[in-house]
């Protein structure tokens, strides 16, 4: 071999390994962006699930509450709480000027006199004494407890005062501060206090949303594909079912949020704001996915059972009903499990229908106005509270532990009940 | 009332098809031969009872408003009221009638009410009665029909056959509602706007449009320079650039490798690793584009000493890429698997090595399938709206600097629609001509790639 040859082939070899590392490297490339991903939300996410507490002294006092002797279970539950909750605040710091008074009340979540008043229905027996009570730390507090505050800005560009934040300190020395695990992220509605907000009314939005959307779209996509698959003759109204079906599959999904708002919203006049519009409209976008799945399952089933039973006199109908379709149910229902999770994280089709606005309370059926879980991730995203970033994440991640579960169901359908035929 | 009468519609139907195998039975009793099974007799008077009941039932919602309401109204007809007014009125009526009503209630008002809920209650009962006499009527006739010769099954069957065949025009349906949905607000925001004005203007502004006061009748003139849509155009296949500037080598490179290279122990886990970016929802995308990539390259340009916008192009456009990854990957990755092997065999036989092989015989080859998987991505890119929405900016500016804001049609839509919307304003409008473009570039895009991702399946099948 001379010289020459040799050098080529080297550099065809280089050549070839040169492209297997431009392959690697984009594998990788593609899992870093997976990787960089998940680990960003996860560790800005997962502060929200602890919530800080200040514990303060409360003193029940039952002249400032406006309450007679002996007041019974009702004078209780009217009472005055305003005052005892302000003095409890105020006596943190009794020489506070007026000022500085604010800044104190304005430590705890506007919801503090609720949660004093919840205390001594807890126990009556309080009345007149003095007790330590659990108050919700202001988003801002909060913050600053998790280690996410920049508390080395200049005081006016922040939105805790020096003041704020010494008399808070004192309290961590004093172990008055404590986190606890957040449950009320997980049973509250939504709020524009960050240290309020929860995903409940959300939550139940994206359930109602989408059984709408599994109780619309399971069955018209199932029997469609059975139409499709099994009887349809091959002309043109079938050939035109078919390149629509594919169509759908690739329309932008603000589109059917367009035909949401026009169809739905203002001819059929359907409540505004509903799972009900939002699951609608999301079944009409995972039609094509299911009816794609099902047919795909359905044409997996040996055409031999098909033949077996019509040999026995079974006919077409009875054949496709008793055994093909049967058959294809795993399939069908992992291919509708997967169209459902893309439901569920969509987003821009129900800002349209108006799944947007804000709701403080949780619905309680598909027509009572409600947001999603995708579109609770872009309200709070788009406001501007610092408290609200790691609500983000948070809500990012129930979002995707639903999808993940979701899609696990699918493959356990998929290899536990799909026969393989072989 | 109605769900009680639904739901004694479908007792009925229970019932008859207990009846309808009992005669059954009774006729085989007779040692007559049945030409369908039992139940298919039961079945046979189970939909001549229901459907029939059904399609009265659904005509009556559907026309029943709608002749309450022309009959309370033909007592205004000659008092020269517009149809607004009319509306209004009739809304009043209702509500009303409801015991819903707050404000002041007319004499007239009052009266209609009266005739509202007379005529509901009129209307109420009439159905019941309908709905029940032909149910009745059809029962006997499909009960006296039934004996021992008599097909039963073929009927069913056909019927059941109908109920698919009208599921799959579902599909149908659907396209038709988009189609329905767009174009009635688009051909008015033409009547206002004109088509050239839009198709070339290159200033987007419709905040201008939020001026108007409604009482006012409409003066195309004032709409001047406000609609014009190049910006958006160019913003929307900017974005779509750069986007597939990420999607495409990446994902191409890691389909070659996956068909190609990679083990079966690389192949079982990174492939649904990487497809999980493509299950990640859209607005997580947004939410991170937005508040970890956009800083960063601003911060990153500010070293360098360039001037980057916190909501550029280039992070949306890269994020975008970043979703699109998987769906090239896998469509190229079955696209080049499904190259025959012989192909590759021929190749090797030559002396070729297996990147050689790759490049000169493999991807030309399934080329059309790589371009159809690639127009698919572009289509999705272009339709991509949270990602945008959240991380570019809403003002459309007309650049190609990818360090600066931009933004698209899909934004667009969004920033005019979040919120109340009045139809009939040339802004709301001007959100659905918006969407009926979008809908037509991408569905001229998609028809074209599945169709020559179709044509490529074909040849090697």
């Amino acid at each position: 071999m001379n010289k020459y040859k040799e050098e080529l082939l080297n550099k065809r070899y280089k050549a070839e390994k040169r492209f297997q590392f431009y392959g690697q490297s984009a594998i990788f490339v593609a899992l870093l962006f997976l990787t960089i991903f998940i680990f960003k939300i996860f560790s800005t996410g997962f502060t929200a699930f602890q919530k800080t507490w200040l514990i303060v002294p409360v003193n029940f006092d039952a002249e400032l509450m406006l309450l007679d002797e002996n007041p019974t279970k009702q004078d209780i539950e009217d009472a005055d709480y305003y005052e005892i909750a302000l003095q409890s605040m105020w006596n943190l710091d009794p020489n506070a000027n007026e000022d500085q008074q604010n800044q104190l009340k304005r430590m705890v979540s506007y919801f503090f006199e609720r949660e004093i008043k919840q205390e001594l229905l807890k126990d009556p027996n309080l009345l007149g004494k003095t007790t330590e009570v659990y108050l919700t730390a202001s988003d801002d507090l909060d913050q600053v407890f998790k280690g996410n505050y920049p508390r080395d800005l200049p005081e006016d560009q922040r939105r805790v005062s020096d003041y704020q934040l010494k008399i808070f300190d004192e309290m961590v020395v004093n172990e008055k501060v404590e986190s606890k695990f957040n449950i009320s992220f997980f049973t509250n509605a939504d709020s524009r206090e960050a240290e309020l907000a929860g995903i409940a009314s959300s939550f139940m939005g994206s359930i109602f949303s989408i059984l709408v959307c599994l109780a619309i779209a399971f069955p018209v996509a199932v029997l469609a594909a059975i139409y499709l698959e099994e009887f349809a003759p091959k002309n043109r109204i079938t050939d035109f079912i078919e390149v629509n079906i594919n169509n759908l599959a690739a329309v932008p999904s603000i589109v059917f949020g367009l035909l949401g708002l026009g169809v739905l919203l203002a001819i059929f006049h359907l409540p505004r704001s509903t799972p009900l519009v939002g699951g609608i409209t999301l079944s009409l976008m995972t039609l094509p996915t299911i009816i794609i799945a099902a047919r795909a399952s359905l044409k997996a089933v040996p055409p031999s059972i098909r033949e077996a039973a019509l040999a026995m006199g079974a006919s077409k109908m009875q054949t496709t009903l008793h055994h093909t379709v049967p058959l294809s149910m795993p399939g069908t229902l992992s291919g509708t499990i997967i169209g459902l999770a893309q439901a569920l994280g969509e987003t821009a089709p129900l800002i349209l229908i108006g799944m947007v606005a804000f709701v403080n309370t949780i619905p309680g059926s598909p027509m009572d106005p409600a947001a999603s879980l995708p579109v609770q991730i872009y309200i709070w995203a788009e406001s501007a509270e610092r408290g609200f970033v790691e609500k983000v994440s948070a809500c990012i991640m129930v979002l995707l532990g639903f999808l993940i579960l979701m899609n696990l169901a699918a493959q356990i359908i998929r290899h536990k009940f799909e026969k393989k035929w072989s | 009332m109605n769900l009680v009468l639904f739901l004694f519609i479908v007792l009925l139907g229970f019932t008859s098809y207990y009846f309808g195998r009992r005669k059954a039975y009774a006729i085989q009793s007779t040692k007559t031969r049945l030409t369908a099974l039992p139940k298919f007799y039961g079945y046979y008077l189970a939909i001549w009872c229901a459907i029939p009941a059904f399609i009265i039932f659904s005509l009556w919602a559907v026309f029943e408003p709608s002749i309450v309401k022309f009959l309370i109204l033909s007592d205004y007809s000659n008092q020269g009221y517009l149809d607004d007014e009319l509306n209004l009125i009739y809304e009043k009526t209702k509500s009303l009638a409801r015991g819903q009503f707050t404000g002041e209630i007319t004499p007239f008002i009052e009266r209609s009410a009266e005739k509202y809920l007379n005529f509901r209650s009129i209307a109420q009962n009439s159905k019941i009665v309908i709905v029940l006499s032909i149910i009745i009527a059809s029962v006997f006739y499909a009960y006296n029909r039934l004996s021992g010769n008599s097909r039963t099954r073929e009927p069913v069957e056909k019927f059941l056959n109908a109920v698919l065949f009208a599921a799959s025009l579902a599909a149908i349906l659907t396209t038709l509602g988009i189609i329905f949905s767009l174009i009635f607000q688009t051909i008015d925001f033409f009547k206002v706007i004109p088509l050239l004005d839009f198709l070339f203007g290159t200033h987007w502004y419709p905040a201008k449009a939020f001026v108007r006061d409604a009482s006012e009748p409409l003066d195309p003139s004032m709409y001047s320079d406000t609609f014009g849509s190049v910006p958006l155009f160019a913003g929307t296949f900017f974005i779509a650039f750069i986007a597939m500037c990420v999607a495409i080598p990446v994902g191409l490179m890691s389909g070659i490798y996956m068909a190609e290279y990679a083990s079966n122990k690389v192949r079982q886990y990174a492939k649904p690793l990487i497809e999980i970016l493509a299950g990640i929802p859209t607005v997580v995308y947004g939410f991170f584009a937005a508040l970890t990539v956009g800083p960063f390259l601003k911060e990153l340009g500010n070293s360098m000493g360039l001037e980057v916008s916190a909501e550029s192009a280039l992070a949306a456009g890269g994020v975008m890429g970043i979703m699109i990854i998987p769906f090239i990957s896998s469509l190229s990755d079955d696209v080049i698997t499904s190259v025959p092997q012989n192909l590759r065999d021929g190749s090797y036989a030559m002396g070729a090595t297996k990147s050689e092989t790759i490049k000169k015989v493999i991807f030309p080859a399934a080329l059309p399938g790589i371009v159809g998987s690639v127009l698919l991505g572009i289509s999705r890119a272009i339709g991509e709206t949270m990602i945008v929405v959240m991380a570019s900016g809403l003002a459309a500016n007309l650049t190609f600097n990818p360090l600066d804001s931009t933004s698209t049609i899909t934004a667009q839509i969004v920033v005019i629609l979040i919120g109340d919307q009045a139809f009939g304003d040339p802004k709301t409008q001007a959100a659905f001509a918006l969407g009926m473009t979008l809908f037509l570039v991408t569905l001229c895009l998609n028809i074209f790639a599945l169709k020559v991702v179709k044509k490529y399946r074909e040849k090697y099948e």
